[in-house]
């Protein structure tokens, strides 16, 4: 049967007319690929608008078109526009085929007669392949209403509640004792300066008590099988142990333990804690966990003061790390950051230097549950500081470390210029490249710590050190540094200097993105599936990323996506079924001889072996028609539905132009 | 199917080849004397005298079945593909090198210069006064011609239209003598022949189907030569042992002869019925199961096979989908 086919030209505004005769590709099209089924093409401006849509689906009726091929941008942005129109005129959507040539064609050109010519052999090649596309039909599986989120930071917290309370089931896995993340290390919050963990315990209590979240903290994930709405996941919960059904969170283990270890972790090395801990007051939950590694008992074999005290009998010396499986039909991960190593700029002293601080020493400093109850002082634990300089932007917007802006620097220097201010009178400096506090209310806080006398230095800091030059710099730290409004270089000394590092992404998130099926961005932050339009989605269906670990961000942003994202989830669960895309690979028994070269292969284990017949076997259910194995199997027994070598073969025909008529 | 006027005719050619494939045809013993028995034998070069005249005198499509082996390498071979193909009926393509090219079309790689020059300068070839043949040569008795090279090798469908194609390097005997029954029955009108373009003598599914090896899921971490393996594990895959096994891109038929003799497949039956371009689908194929992590690991465990070519293209690289008979060397 010879296709009936349309194919439509975008203009996009100008942003394809500009750089392509999109007039000339549709009177080509019309002409030369009449004999492959042309029986239409049209240009049209915004082929996306409502009347577009309405030009195919009125020729999709009246002219009998059995396939549609648009000319216009990526199939990422609008091939479901057009299928979705295909389908409401009764055509199968399959049978469209998006021709790029905005992002492929006129966005990478500027000569227009190219631009043109490319265009044609683009919609060419879509022409030839629509031919050979078949009818696909969508796949419905039943939603798991359960959701797993991965981080009890405040965004994970976030979207844990929001969902718990619209009345479904949340696993909430962290990684550490406690929920909180960051923001639990924190005093005052930029810019409104309300005390951390007032605003944050009564979260992280209604998410350790809520009746539809089930927390499990101390635990990883360590496997994800499966795909949207249907997703097994082991976790693994460690070995705390302390028996969590007995212990009261009494805290006498603790009290009793002889055994201080530094806390590298909450009190970032400035405090100490046990070796049965919960790693701070509010901890959420309240039942401690046993650090094995500096347990007397586990080192030396003796000692067993928290057992002997406990009185519930809940110390378990026994307790093994436990696999825990569960069904889940989303999967948000919330992650967060690491906070980039300051010792990376070495000119910078930290680690040499005892006198300079990391901003997150500095928030555990000024902490009032902190090492030194919230009174800053030197790295002695008493002279309070007199002068204190605070350094901008260490390790972000740095081509030797990272190229982006770490978003939360700036404030967080300013909060800090305020808290050292208003604490110790000091005379504050702050080192600052570009001063970047949008967002609501953050300049009016800048104007504020300008008015309290804070002193600001425009320029990037060349160094820090204790080598005096001049006698007033003597014990002192020497900020060396350009100062671009003086026009100058410049030597300040200070007591104190406050690195305000920037974020980095979690030192283990390639893997994690592996494991959940996501991909980073070359700065290593998890890539969302459209950085404008779909922040909190990625490329992998049901897996939604939020706060930090997406990109740097402060507290409302990371609250704001962590509710976003359990919007998107709650859309899912209410929806009951998902459809999946037909776009699977099959196996031809017939062809498959058993080599077994694609059984390690699928990413999504979709692979099964079926020893008897001496034949290999994908479970449509779990293959997500990535291609993997369609291109490994040596047999050519593989076919990936709407990806055939037959229509592979055609587009390139097409695009060479060797489908055109001899003339 | 009918045939007036006595017994059909039947003729074997052999282009560019080793001459094996008339080797395995005569190889058939006692079913070369049905062969005789049903047909009348007008143009075979290797068993009886014939003249190009002859064949050339011959009606259009008089020869019932002609099997064509060896590829198309000079205007010798050229012209006998065109004049065969128009005598007969059924054309052929018989064994890998009239199917796919086969070892001579590995000279595909090399400028005709280089395929001559180091011909007549071999170890064993003293040519100390660099002669080279000539198309044409002039001796008392009249002017001397001699077939001229052309650039590639083609495979006999590149040059003229081909009914069926039987592979093999050479075709297994007993497979040849299942084509010779068969069309001695279509003959009787006792069967119908396969639609045009059927690979004939051979299987459709791949070595590793008839292969009695067992298999696991598999992962490389090494290419070894067989020889430098010791010992081979007798009742597993080679190439689960690392040793870079062609049978699951090549076409099945051969009885998975090699591997159950203790060798490695090389692929001479061509590319199994879904492959479009046998070497891509096989580097794919041991690519996607070796077991590296890191780049300098993946170049280490795929330069354990030193002539990547030879191992995936060492018989189909004149039929290949990137069809290496174009002037490959020319292209800028
Ligand atoms: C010094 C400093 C001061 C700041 N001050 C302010 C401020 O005043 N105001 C403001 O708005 N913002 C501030 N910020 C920014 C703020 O910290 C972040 O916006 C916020 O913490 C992001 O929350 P999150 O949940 O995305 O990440 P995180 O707080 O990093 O939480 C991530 C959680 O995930 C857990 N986790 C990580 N990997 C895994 C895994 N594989 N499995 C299980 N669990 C895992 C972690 O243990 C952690 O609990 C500051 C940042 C810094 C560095
Ligand atoms: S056994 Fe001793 S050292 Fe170990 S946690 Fe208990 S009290 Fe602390
Ligand atoms: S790779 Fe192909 S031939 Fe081998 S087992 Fe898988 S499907 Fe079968
Ligand atoms: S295409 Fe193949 S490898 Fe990819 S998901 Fe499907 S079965 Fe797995
Ligand atoms: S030895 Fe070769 S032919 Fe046999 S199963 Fe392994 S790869 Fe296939």
């Amino acid at each position: 049967m010879t296709e009936r086919i349309g194919v439509y030209v975008c203009h996009c505004g100008s942003n394809i007319a500009g750089t392509v005769d999109v007039v000339d590709v549709a009177n080509w099209a019309a002409e030369k690929l009449g004999h492959q089924g042309v029986v239409i093409a049209r240009d049209y401006k915004f082929m996306c608008s409502s009347p577009g849509q309405e030009l195919i689906e009125k020729d999709i009726k009246e002219l009998g078109l059995t396939r549609v091929v648009v000319a216009a941008c990526s199939p990422h942005l609008h091939e479901k526009t057009f299928r979705t129109a295909a389908k409401n005129a009764g055509l199968n959507p399959y049978l469209v085929e998006l021709a790029s040539i905005r992002e492929q064609v006129s966005w990478v050109h500027s000569d227009k007669a190219v631009a043109t010519a490319k265009s044609k052999a683009v919609v060419s090649g879509a022409v030839s392949r629509v031919i050979e596309n078949a009818p696909l039909e969508e796949i419905k599986v039943p939603i798991n209403p359960n959701t797993l989120v991965v981080g009890g930071g405040i965004a994970g917290i976030q979207a844990a509640l929001e969902i718990a309370n619209a009345g479904f089931r949340v696993y909430l896995v962290e990684r550490e004792p406690s929920i909180g993340g960051h923001m639990a290390q924190f005093d005052k919050t930029f810019p409104t300066l309300d005390c951390s963990a007032c605003i944050l315990t009564p979260r992280m209590v209604e998410a350790g008590t809520h009746p539809n979240i089930t927390l499990l903290t101390w635990s990883e994930v360590v496997n994800v099988a499966g795909y949207v709405g249907n997703f097994n996941v082991t976790i693994k919960k460690k070995a705390r142990f302390i028996n969590e059904e007995l212990c009261t969170g009494c805290g006498i283990c603790q009290e009793k333990c002889p055994k201080k270890v530094v806390d590298d972790v909450y009190e970032a090395g400035l405090g100490y804690r046990k070796a049965v801990y919960t790693p701070f007051a509010q901890a959420v939950p309240n039942f401690p966990v046993m650090d094995k590694e500096n347990c007397t008992y586990f080192i030396k074999g003796t000692c067993k003061a928290c057992e002997k005290f406990c009185p519930t009998n809940a110390i378990d010396f026994n307790q093994q790390d436990e696999l825990i499986n569960i069904d889940v039909g989303n999967i948000v991960l919330a992650t967060g950051y690491d906070l980039f190593d300051a010792r990376r700029v070495s000119n910078y002293g930290y680690g040499r230097l005892p006198n300079v601080f990391t901003s997150i020493e500095f928030e555990r400093l000024s902490n009032a549950a902190g090492p030194t109850s919230g009174n800053i002082v030197l790295r002695d634990g008493k002279t309070v500081p007199k002068s204190v300089g605070i350094i901008h932007c260490v390790g972000s917007r740095d081509r030797n470390f990272n190229n982006y802006c770490s978003v939360i620097c700036c404030m967080q220097g300013l909060k800090f210029a305020h808290l050292v201010h208003e604490r110790t009178g000091a005379t504050v400096y702050n080192f600052y490249i570009d001063m970047r506090t949008a967002y609501k209310t953050y300049d009016e806080f800048y104007q504020r710590v300008l008015e309290e006398g804070t002193l600001f230095v425009r320029g990037k800091v060349a160094e820090v050190t204790d080598a005096a030059r001049y006698s007033n710099e003597k014990g002192k730290l020497i900020i060396q540094t350009e100062d671009t409004l003086a026009g100058k270089q410049r030597r300040i000394p200070v007591d104190m200097v406050i690195l305000s590092s920037g974020l980095q992404p979690r030192h283990d998130a390639k893997e994690v993105g592996k494991m959940f099926g996501i991909s980073c961005s070359t700065d290593g932050w998890f890539t969302e599936r459209h950085p404008k339009l779909d922040p909190v989605a990625t490329m992998t269906e049901g897996v939604f990323i939020v706060g930090c670990a997406q990109g740097p961000k402060d507290i409302p942003s990371s609250v704001a996506q962590g509710a976003a994202a359990s919007a998107r989830v709650l859309d899912k669960i209410l929806q009951k079924e998902v459809a999946l895309e037909p776009i699977k690979a099959t196996i031809n028994k017939e062809m498959c001889s058993g080599c077994r070269i694609c059984n390690g292969l699928c990413p999504f284990n979709a692979i099964a072996f079926l020893a008897d017949d001496n034949v290999s076997e994908i479970n449509p259910a779990l293959c997500q028609g990535c291609g993997t194995c369609v291109a490994a199997c040596p047999a050519g027994a593989i076919s990936g539905m709407g990806f055939s070598d037959e229509q592979i073969i055609a587009q390139i025909d097409g695009l060479l132009l060797r489908n055109l008529e001899p003339a | 199917m009918t045939v007036n006027g006595g017994k059909p005719k039947f003729a074997m050619y052999w282009a560019a080849s080793c001459g094996g494939c008339e080797i395995a045809v005569l190889n058939t013993h006692e079913k070369i004397l049905d062969v005789d028995a049903n047909f009348d034998v007008v143009f075979w070069p290797v068993a009886m005298d014939a003249k190009y005249k002859d064949v050339e005198a011959m009606e259009d499509g008089s020869i019932l079945l002609t099997l064509f082996n060896g590829g198309i390498r000079n205007d010798e071979n050229e012209h006998l593909a065109k004049l065969l193909r128009q005598k007969s009926k059924i054309l052929v393509a018989f064994g890998s090198c009239a199917c796919e090219g086969c070892i001579p079309g590995l000279a595909n790689l090399s400028p005709v210069g280089d395929i001559v020059h180091t011909a007549y300068n071999t170890i064993t070839t003293d040519n100390p006064n660099e002669i080279y043949p000539r198309a044409t040569y002039d001796v008392p008795e009249g002017e001397l011609h001699i077939p001229t090279l052309a650039k590639v090798l083609r495979p006999l469908e590149q040059v003229v239209d081909v009914d069926y194609f039987m592979p093999g390097c050479p075709p297994e005997s007993h497979q040849i003598a299942a084509v010779i029954d068969l069309v001695i029955k279509v003959v009787k009108g006792e069967a119908e022949l396969p639609p045009k373009g059927t690979v004939i003598g051979a299987g459709d599914s791949t070595v590793c189907d008839e292969c009695p090896r067992a298999r696991n899921v598999k992962s490389i971490k090494e290419f070894k030569r067989i020889q430098d393996i010791a010992p081979v594990d007798p009742d597993l895959c080679l190439l689960e042992q690392g040793i870079p096994c062609n049978g699951p891109a090549t076409r099945s038929g051969c009885d998975a002869r090699c591997p159950g003799a203790g060798a490695q497949c090389i692929g001479c039956y061509g590319p199994a019925e879904g492959v479009m371009d046998y070497g891509a689908r096989l580097i794919t194929a041991f690519s996607s199961v070796i077991d590296a992590t890191t780049p300098e690991e993946i170049d280490r465990i795929l330069d354990g096979i030193p002539d990547p070519t030879g191992q995936v293209y060492r018989f189909n690289l004149a039929g290949s989908l990137l069809k290496a008979n174009r002037d490959a060397w020319k292209v800028k």
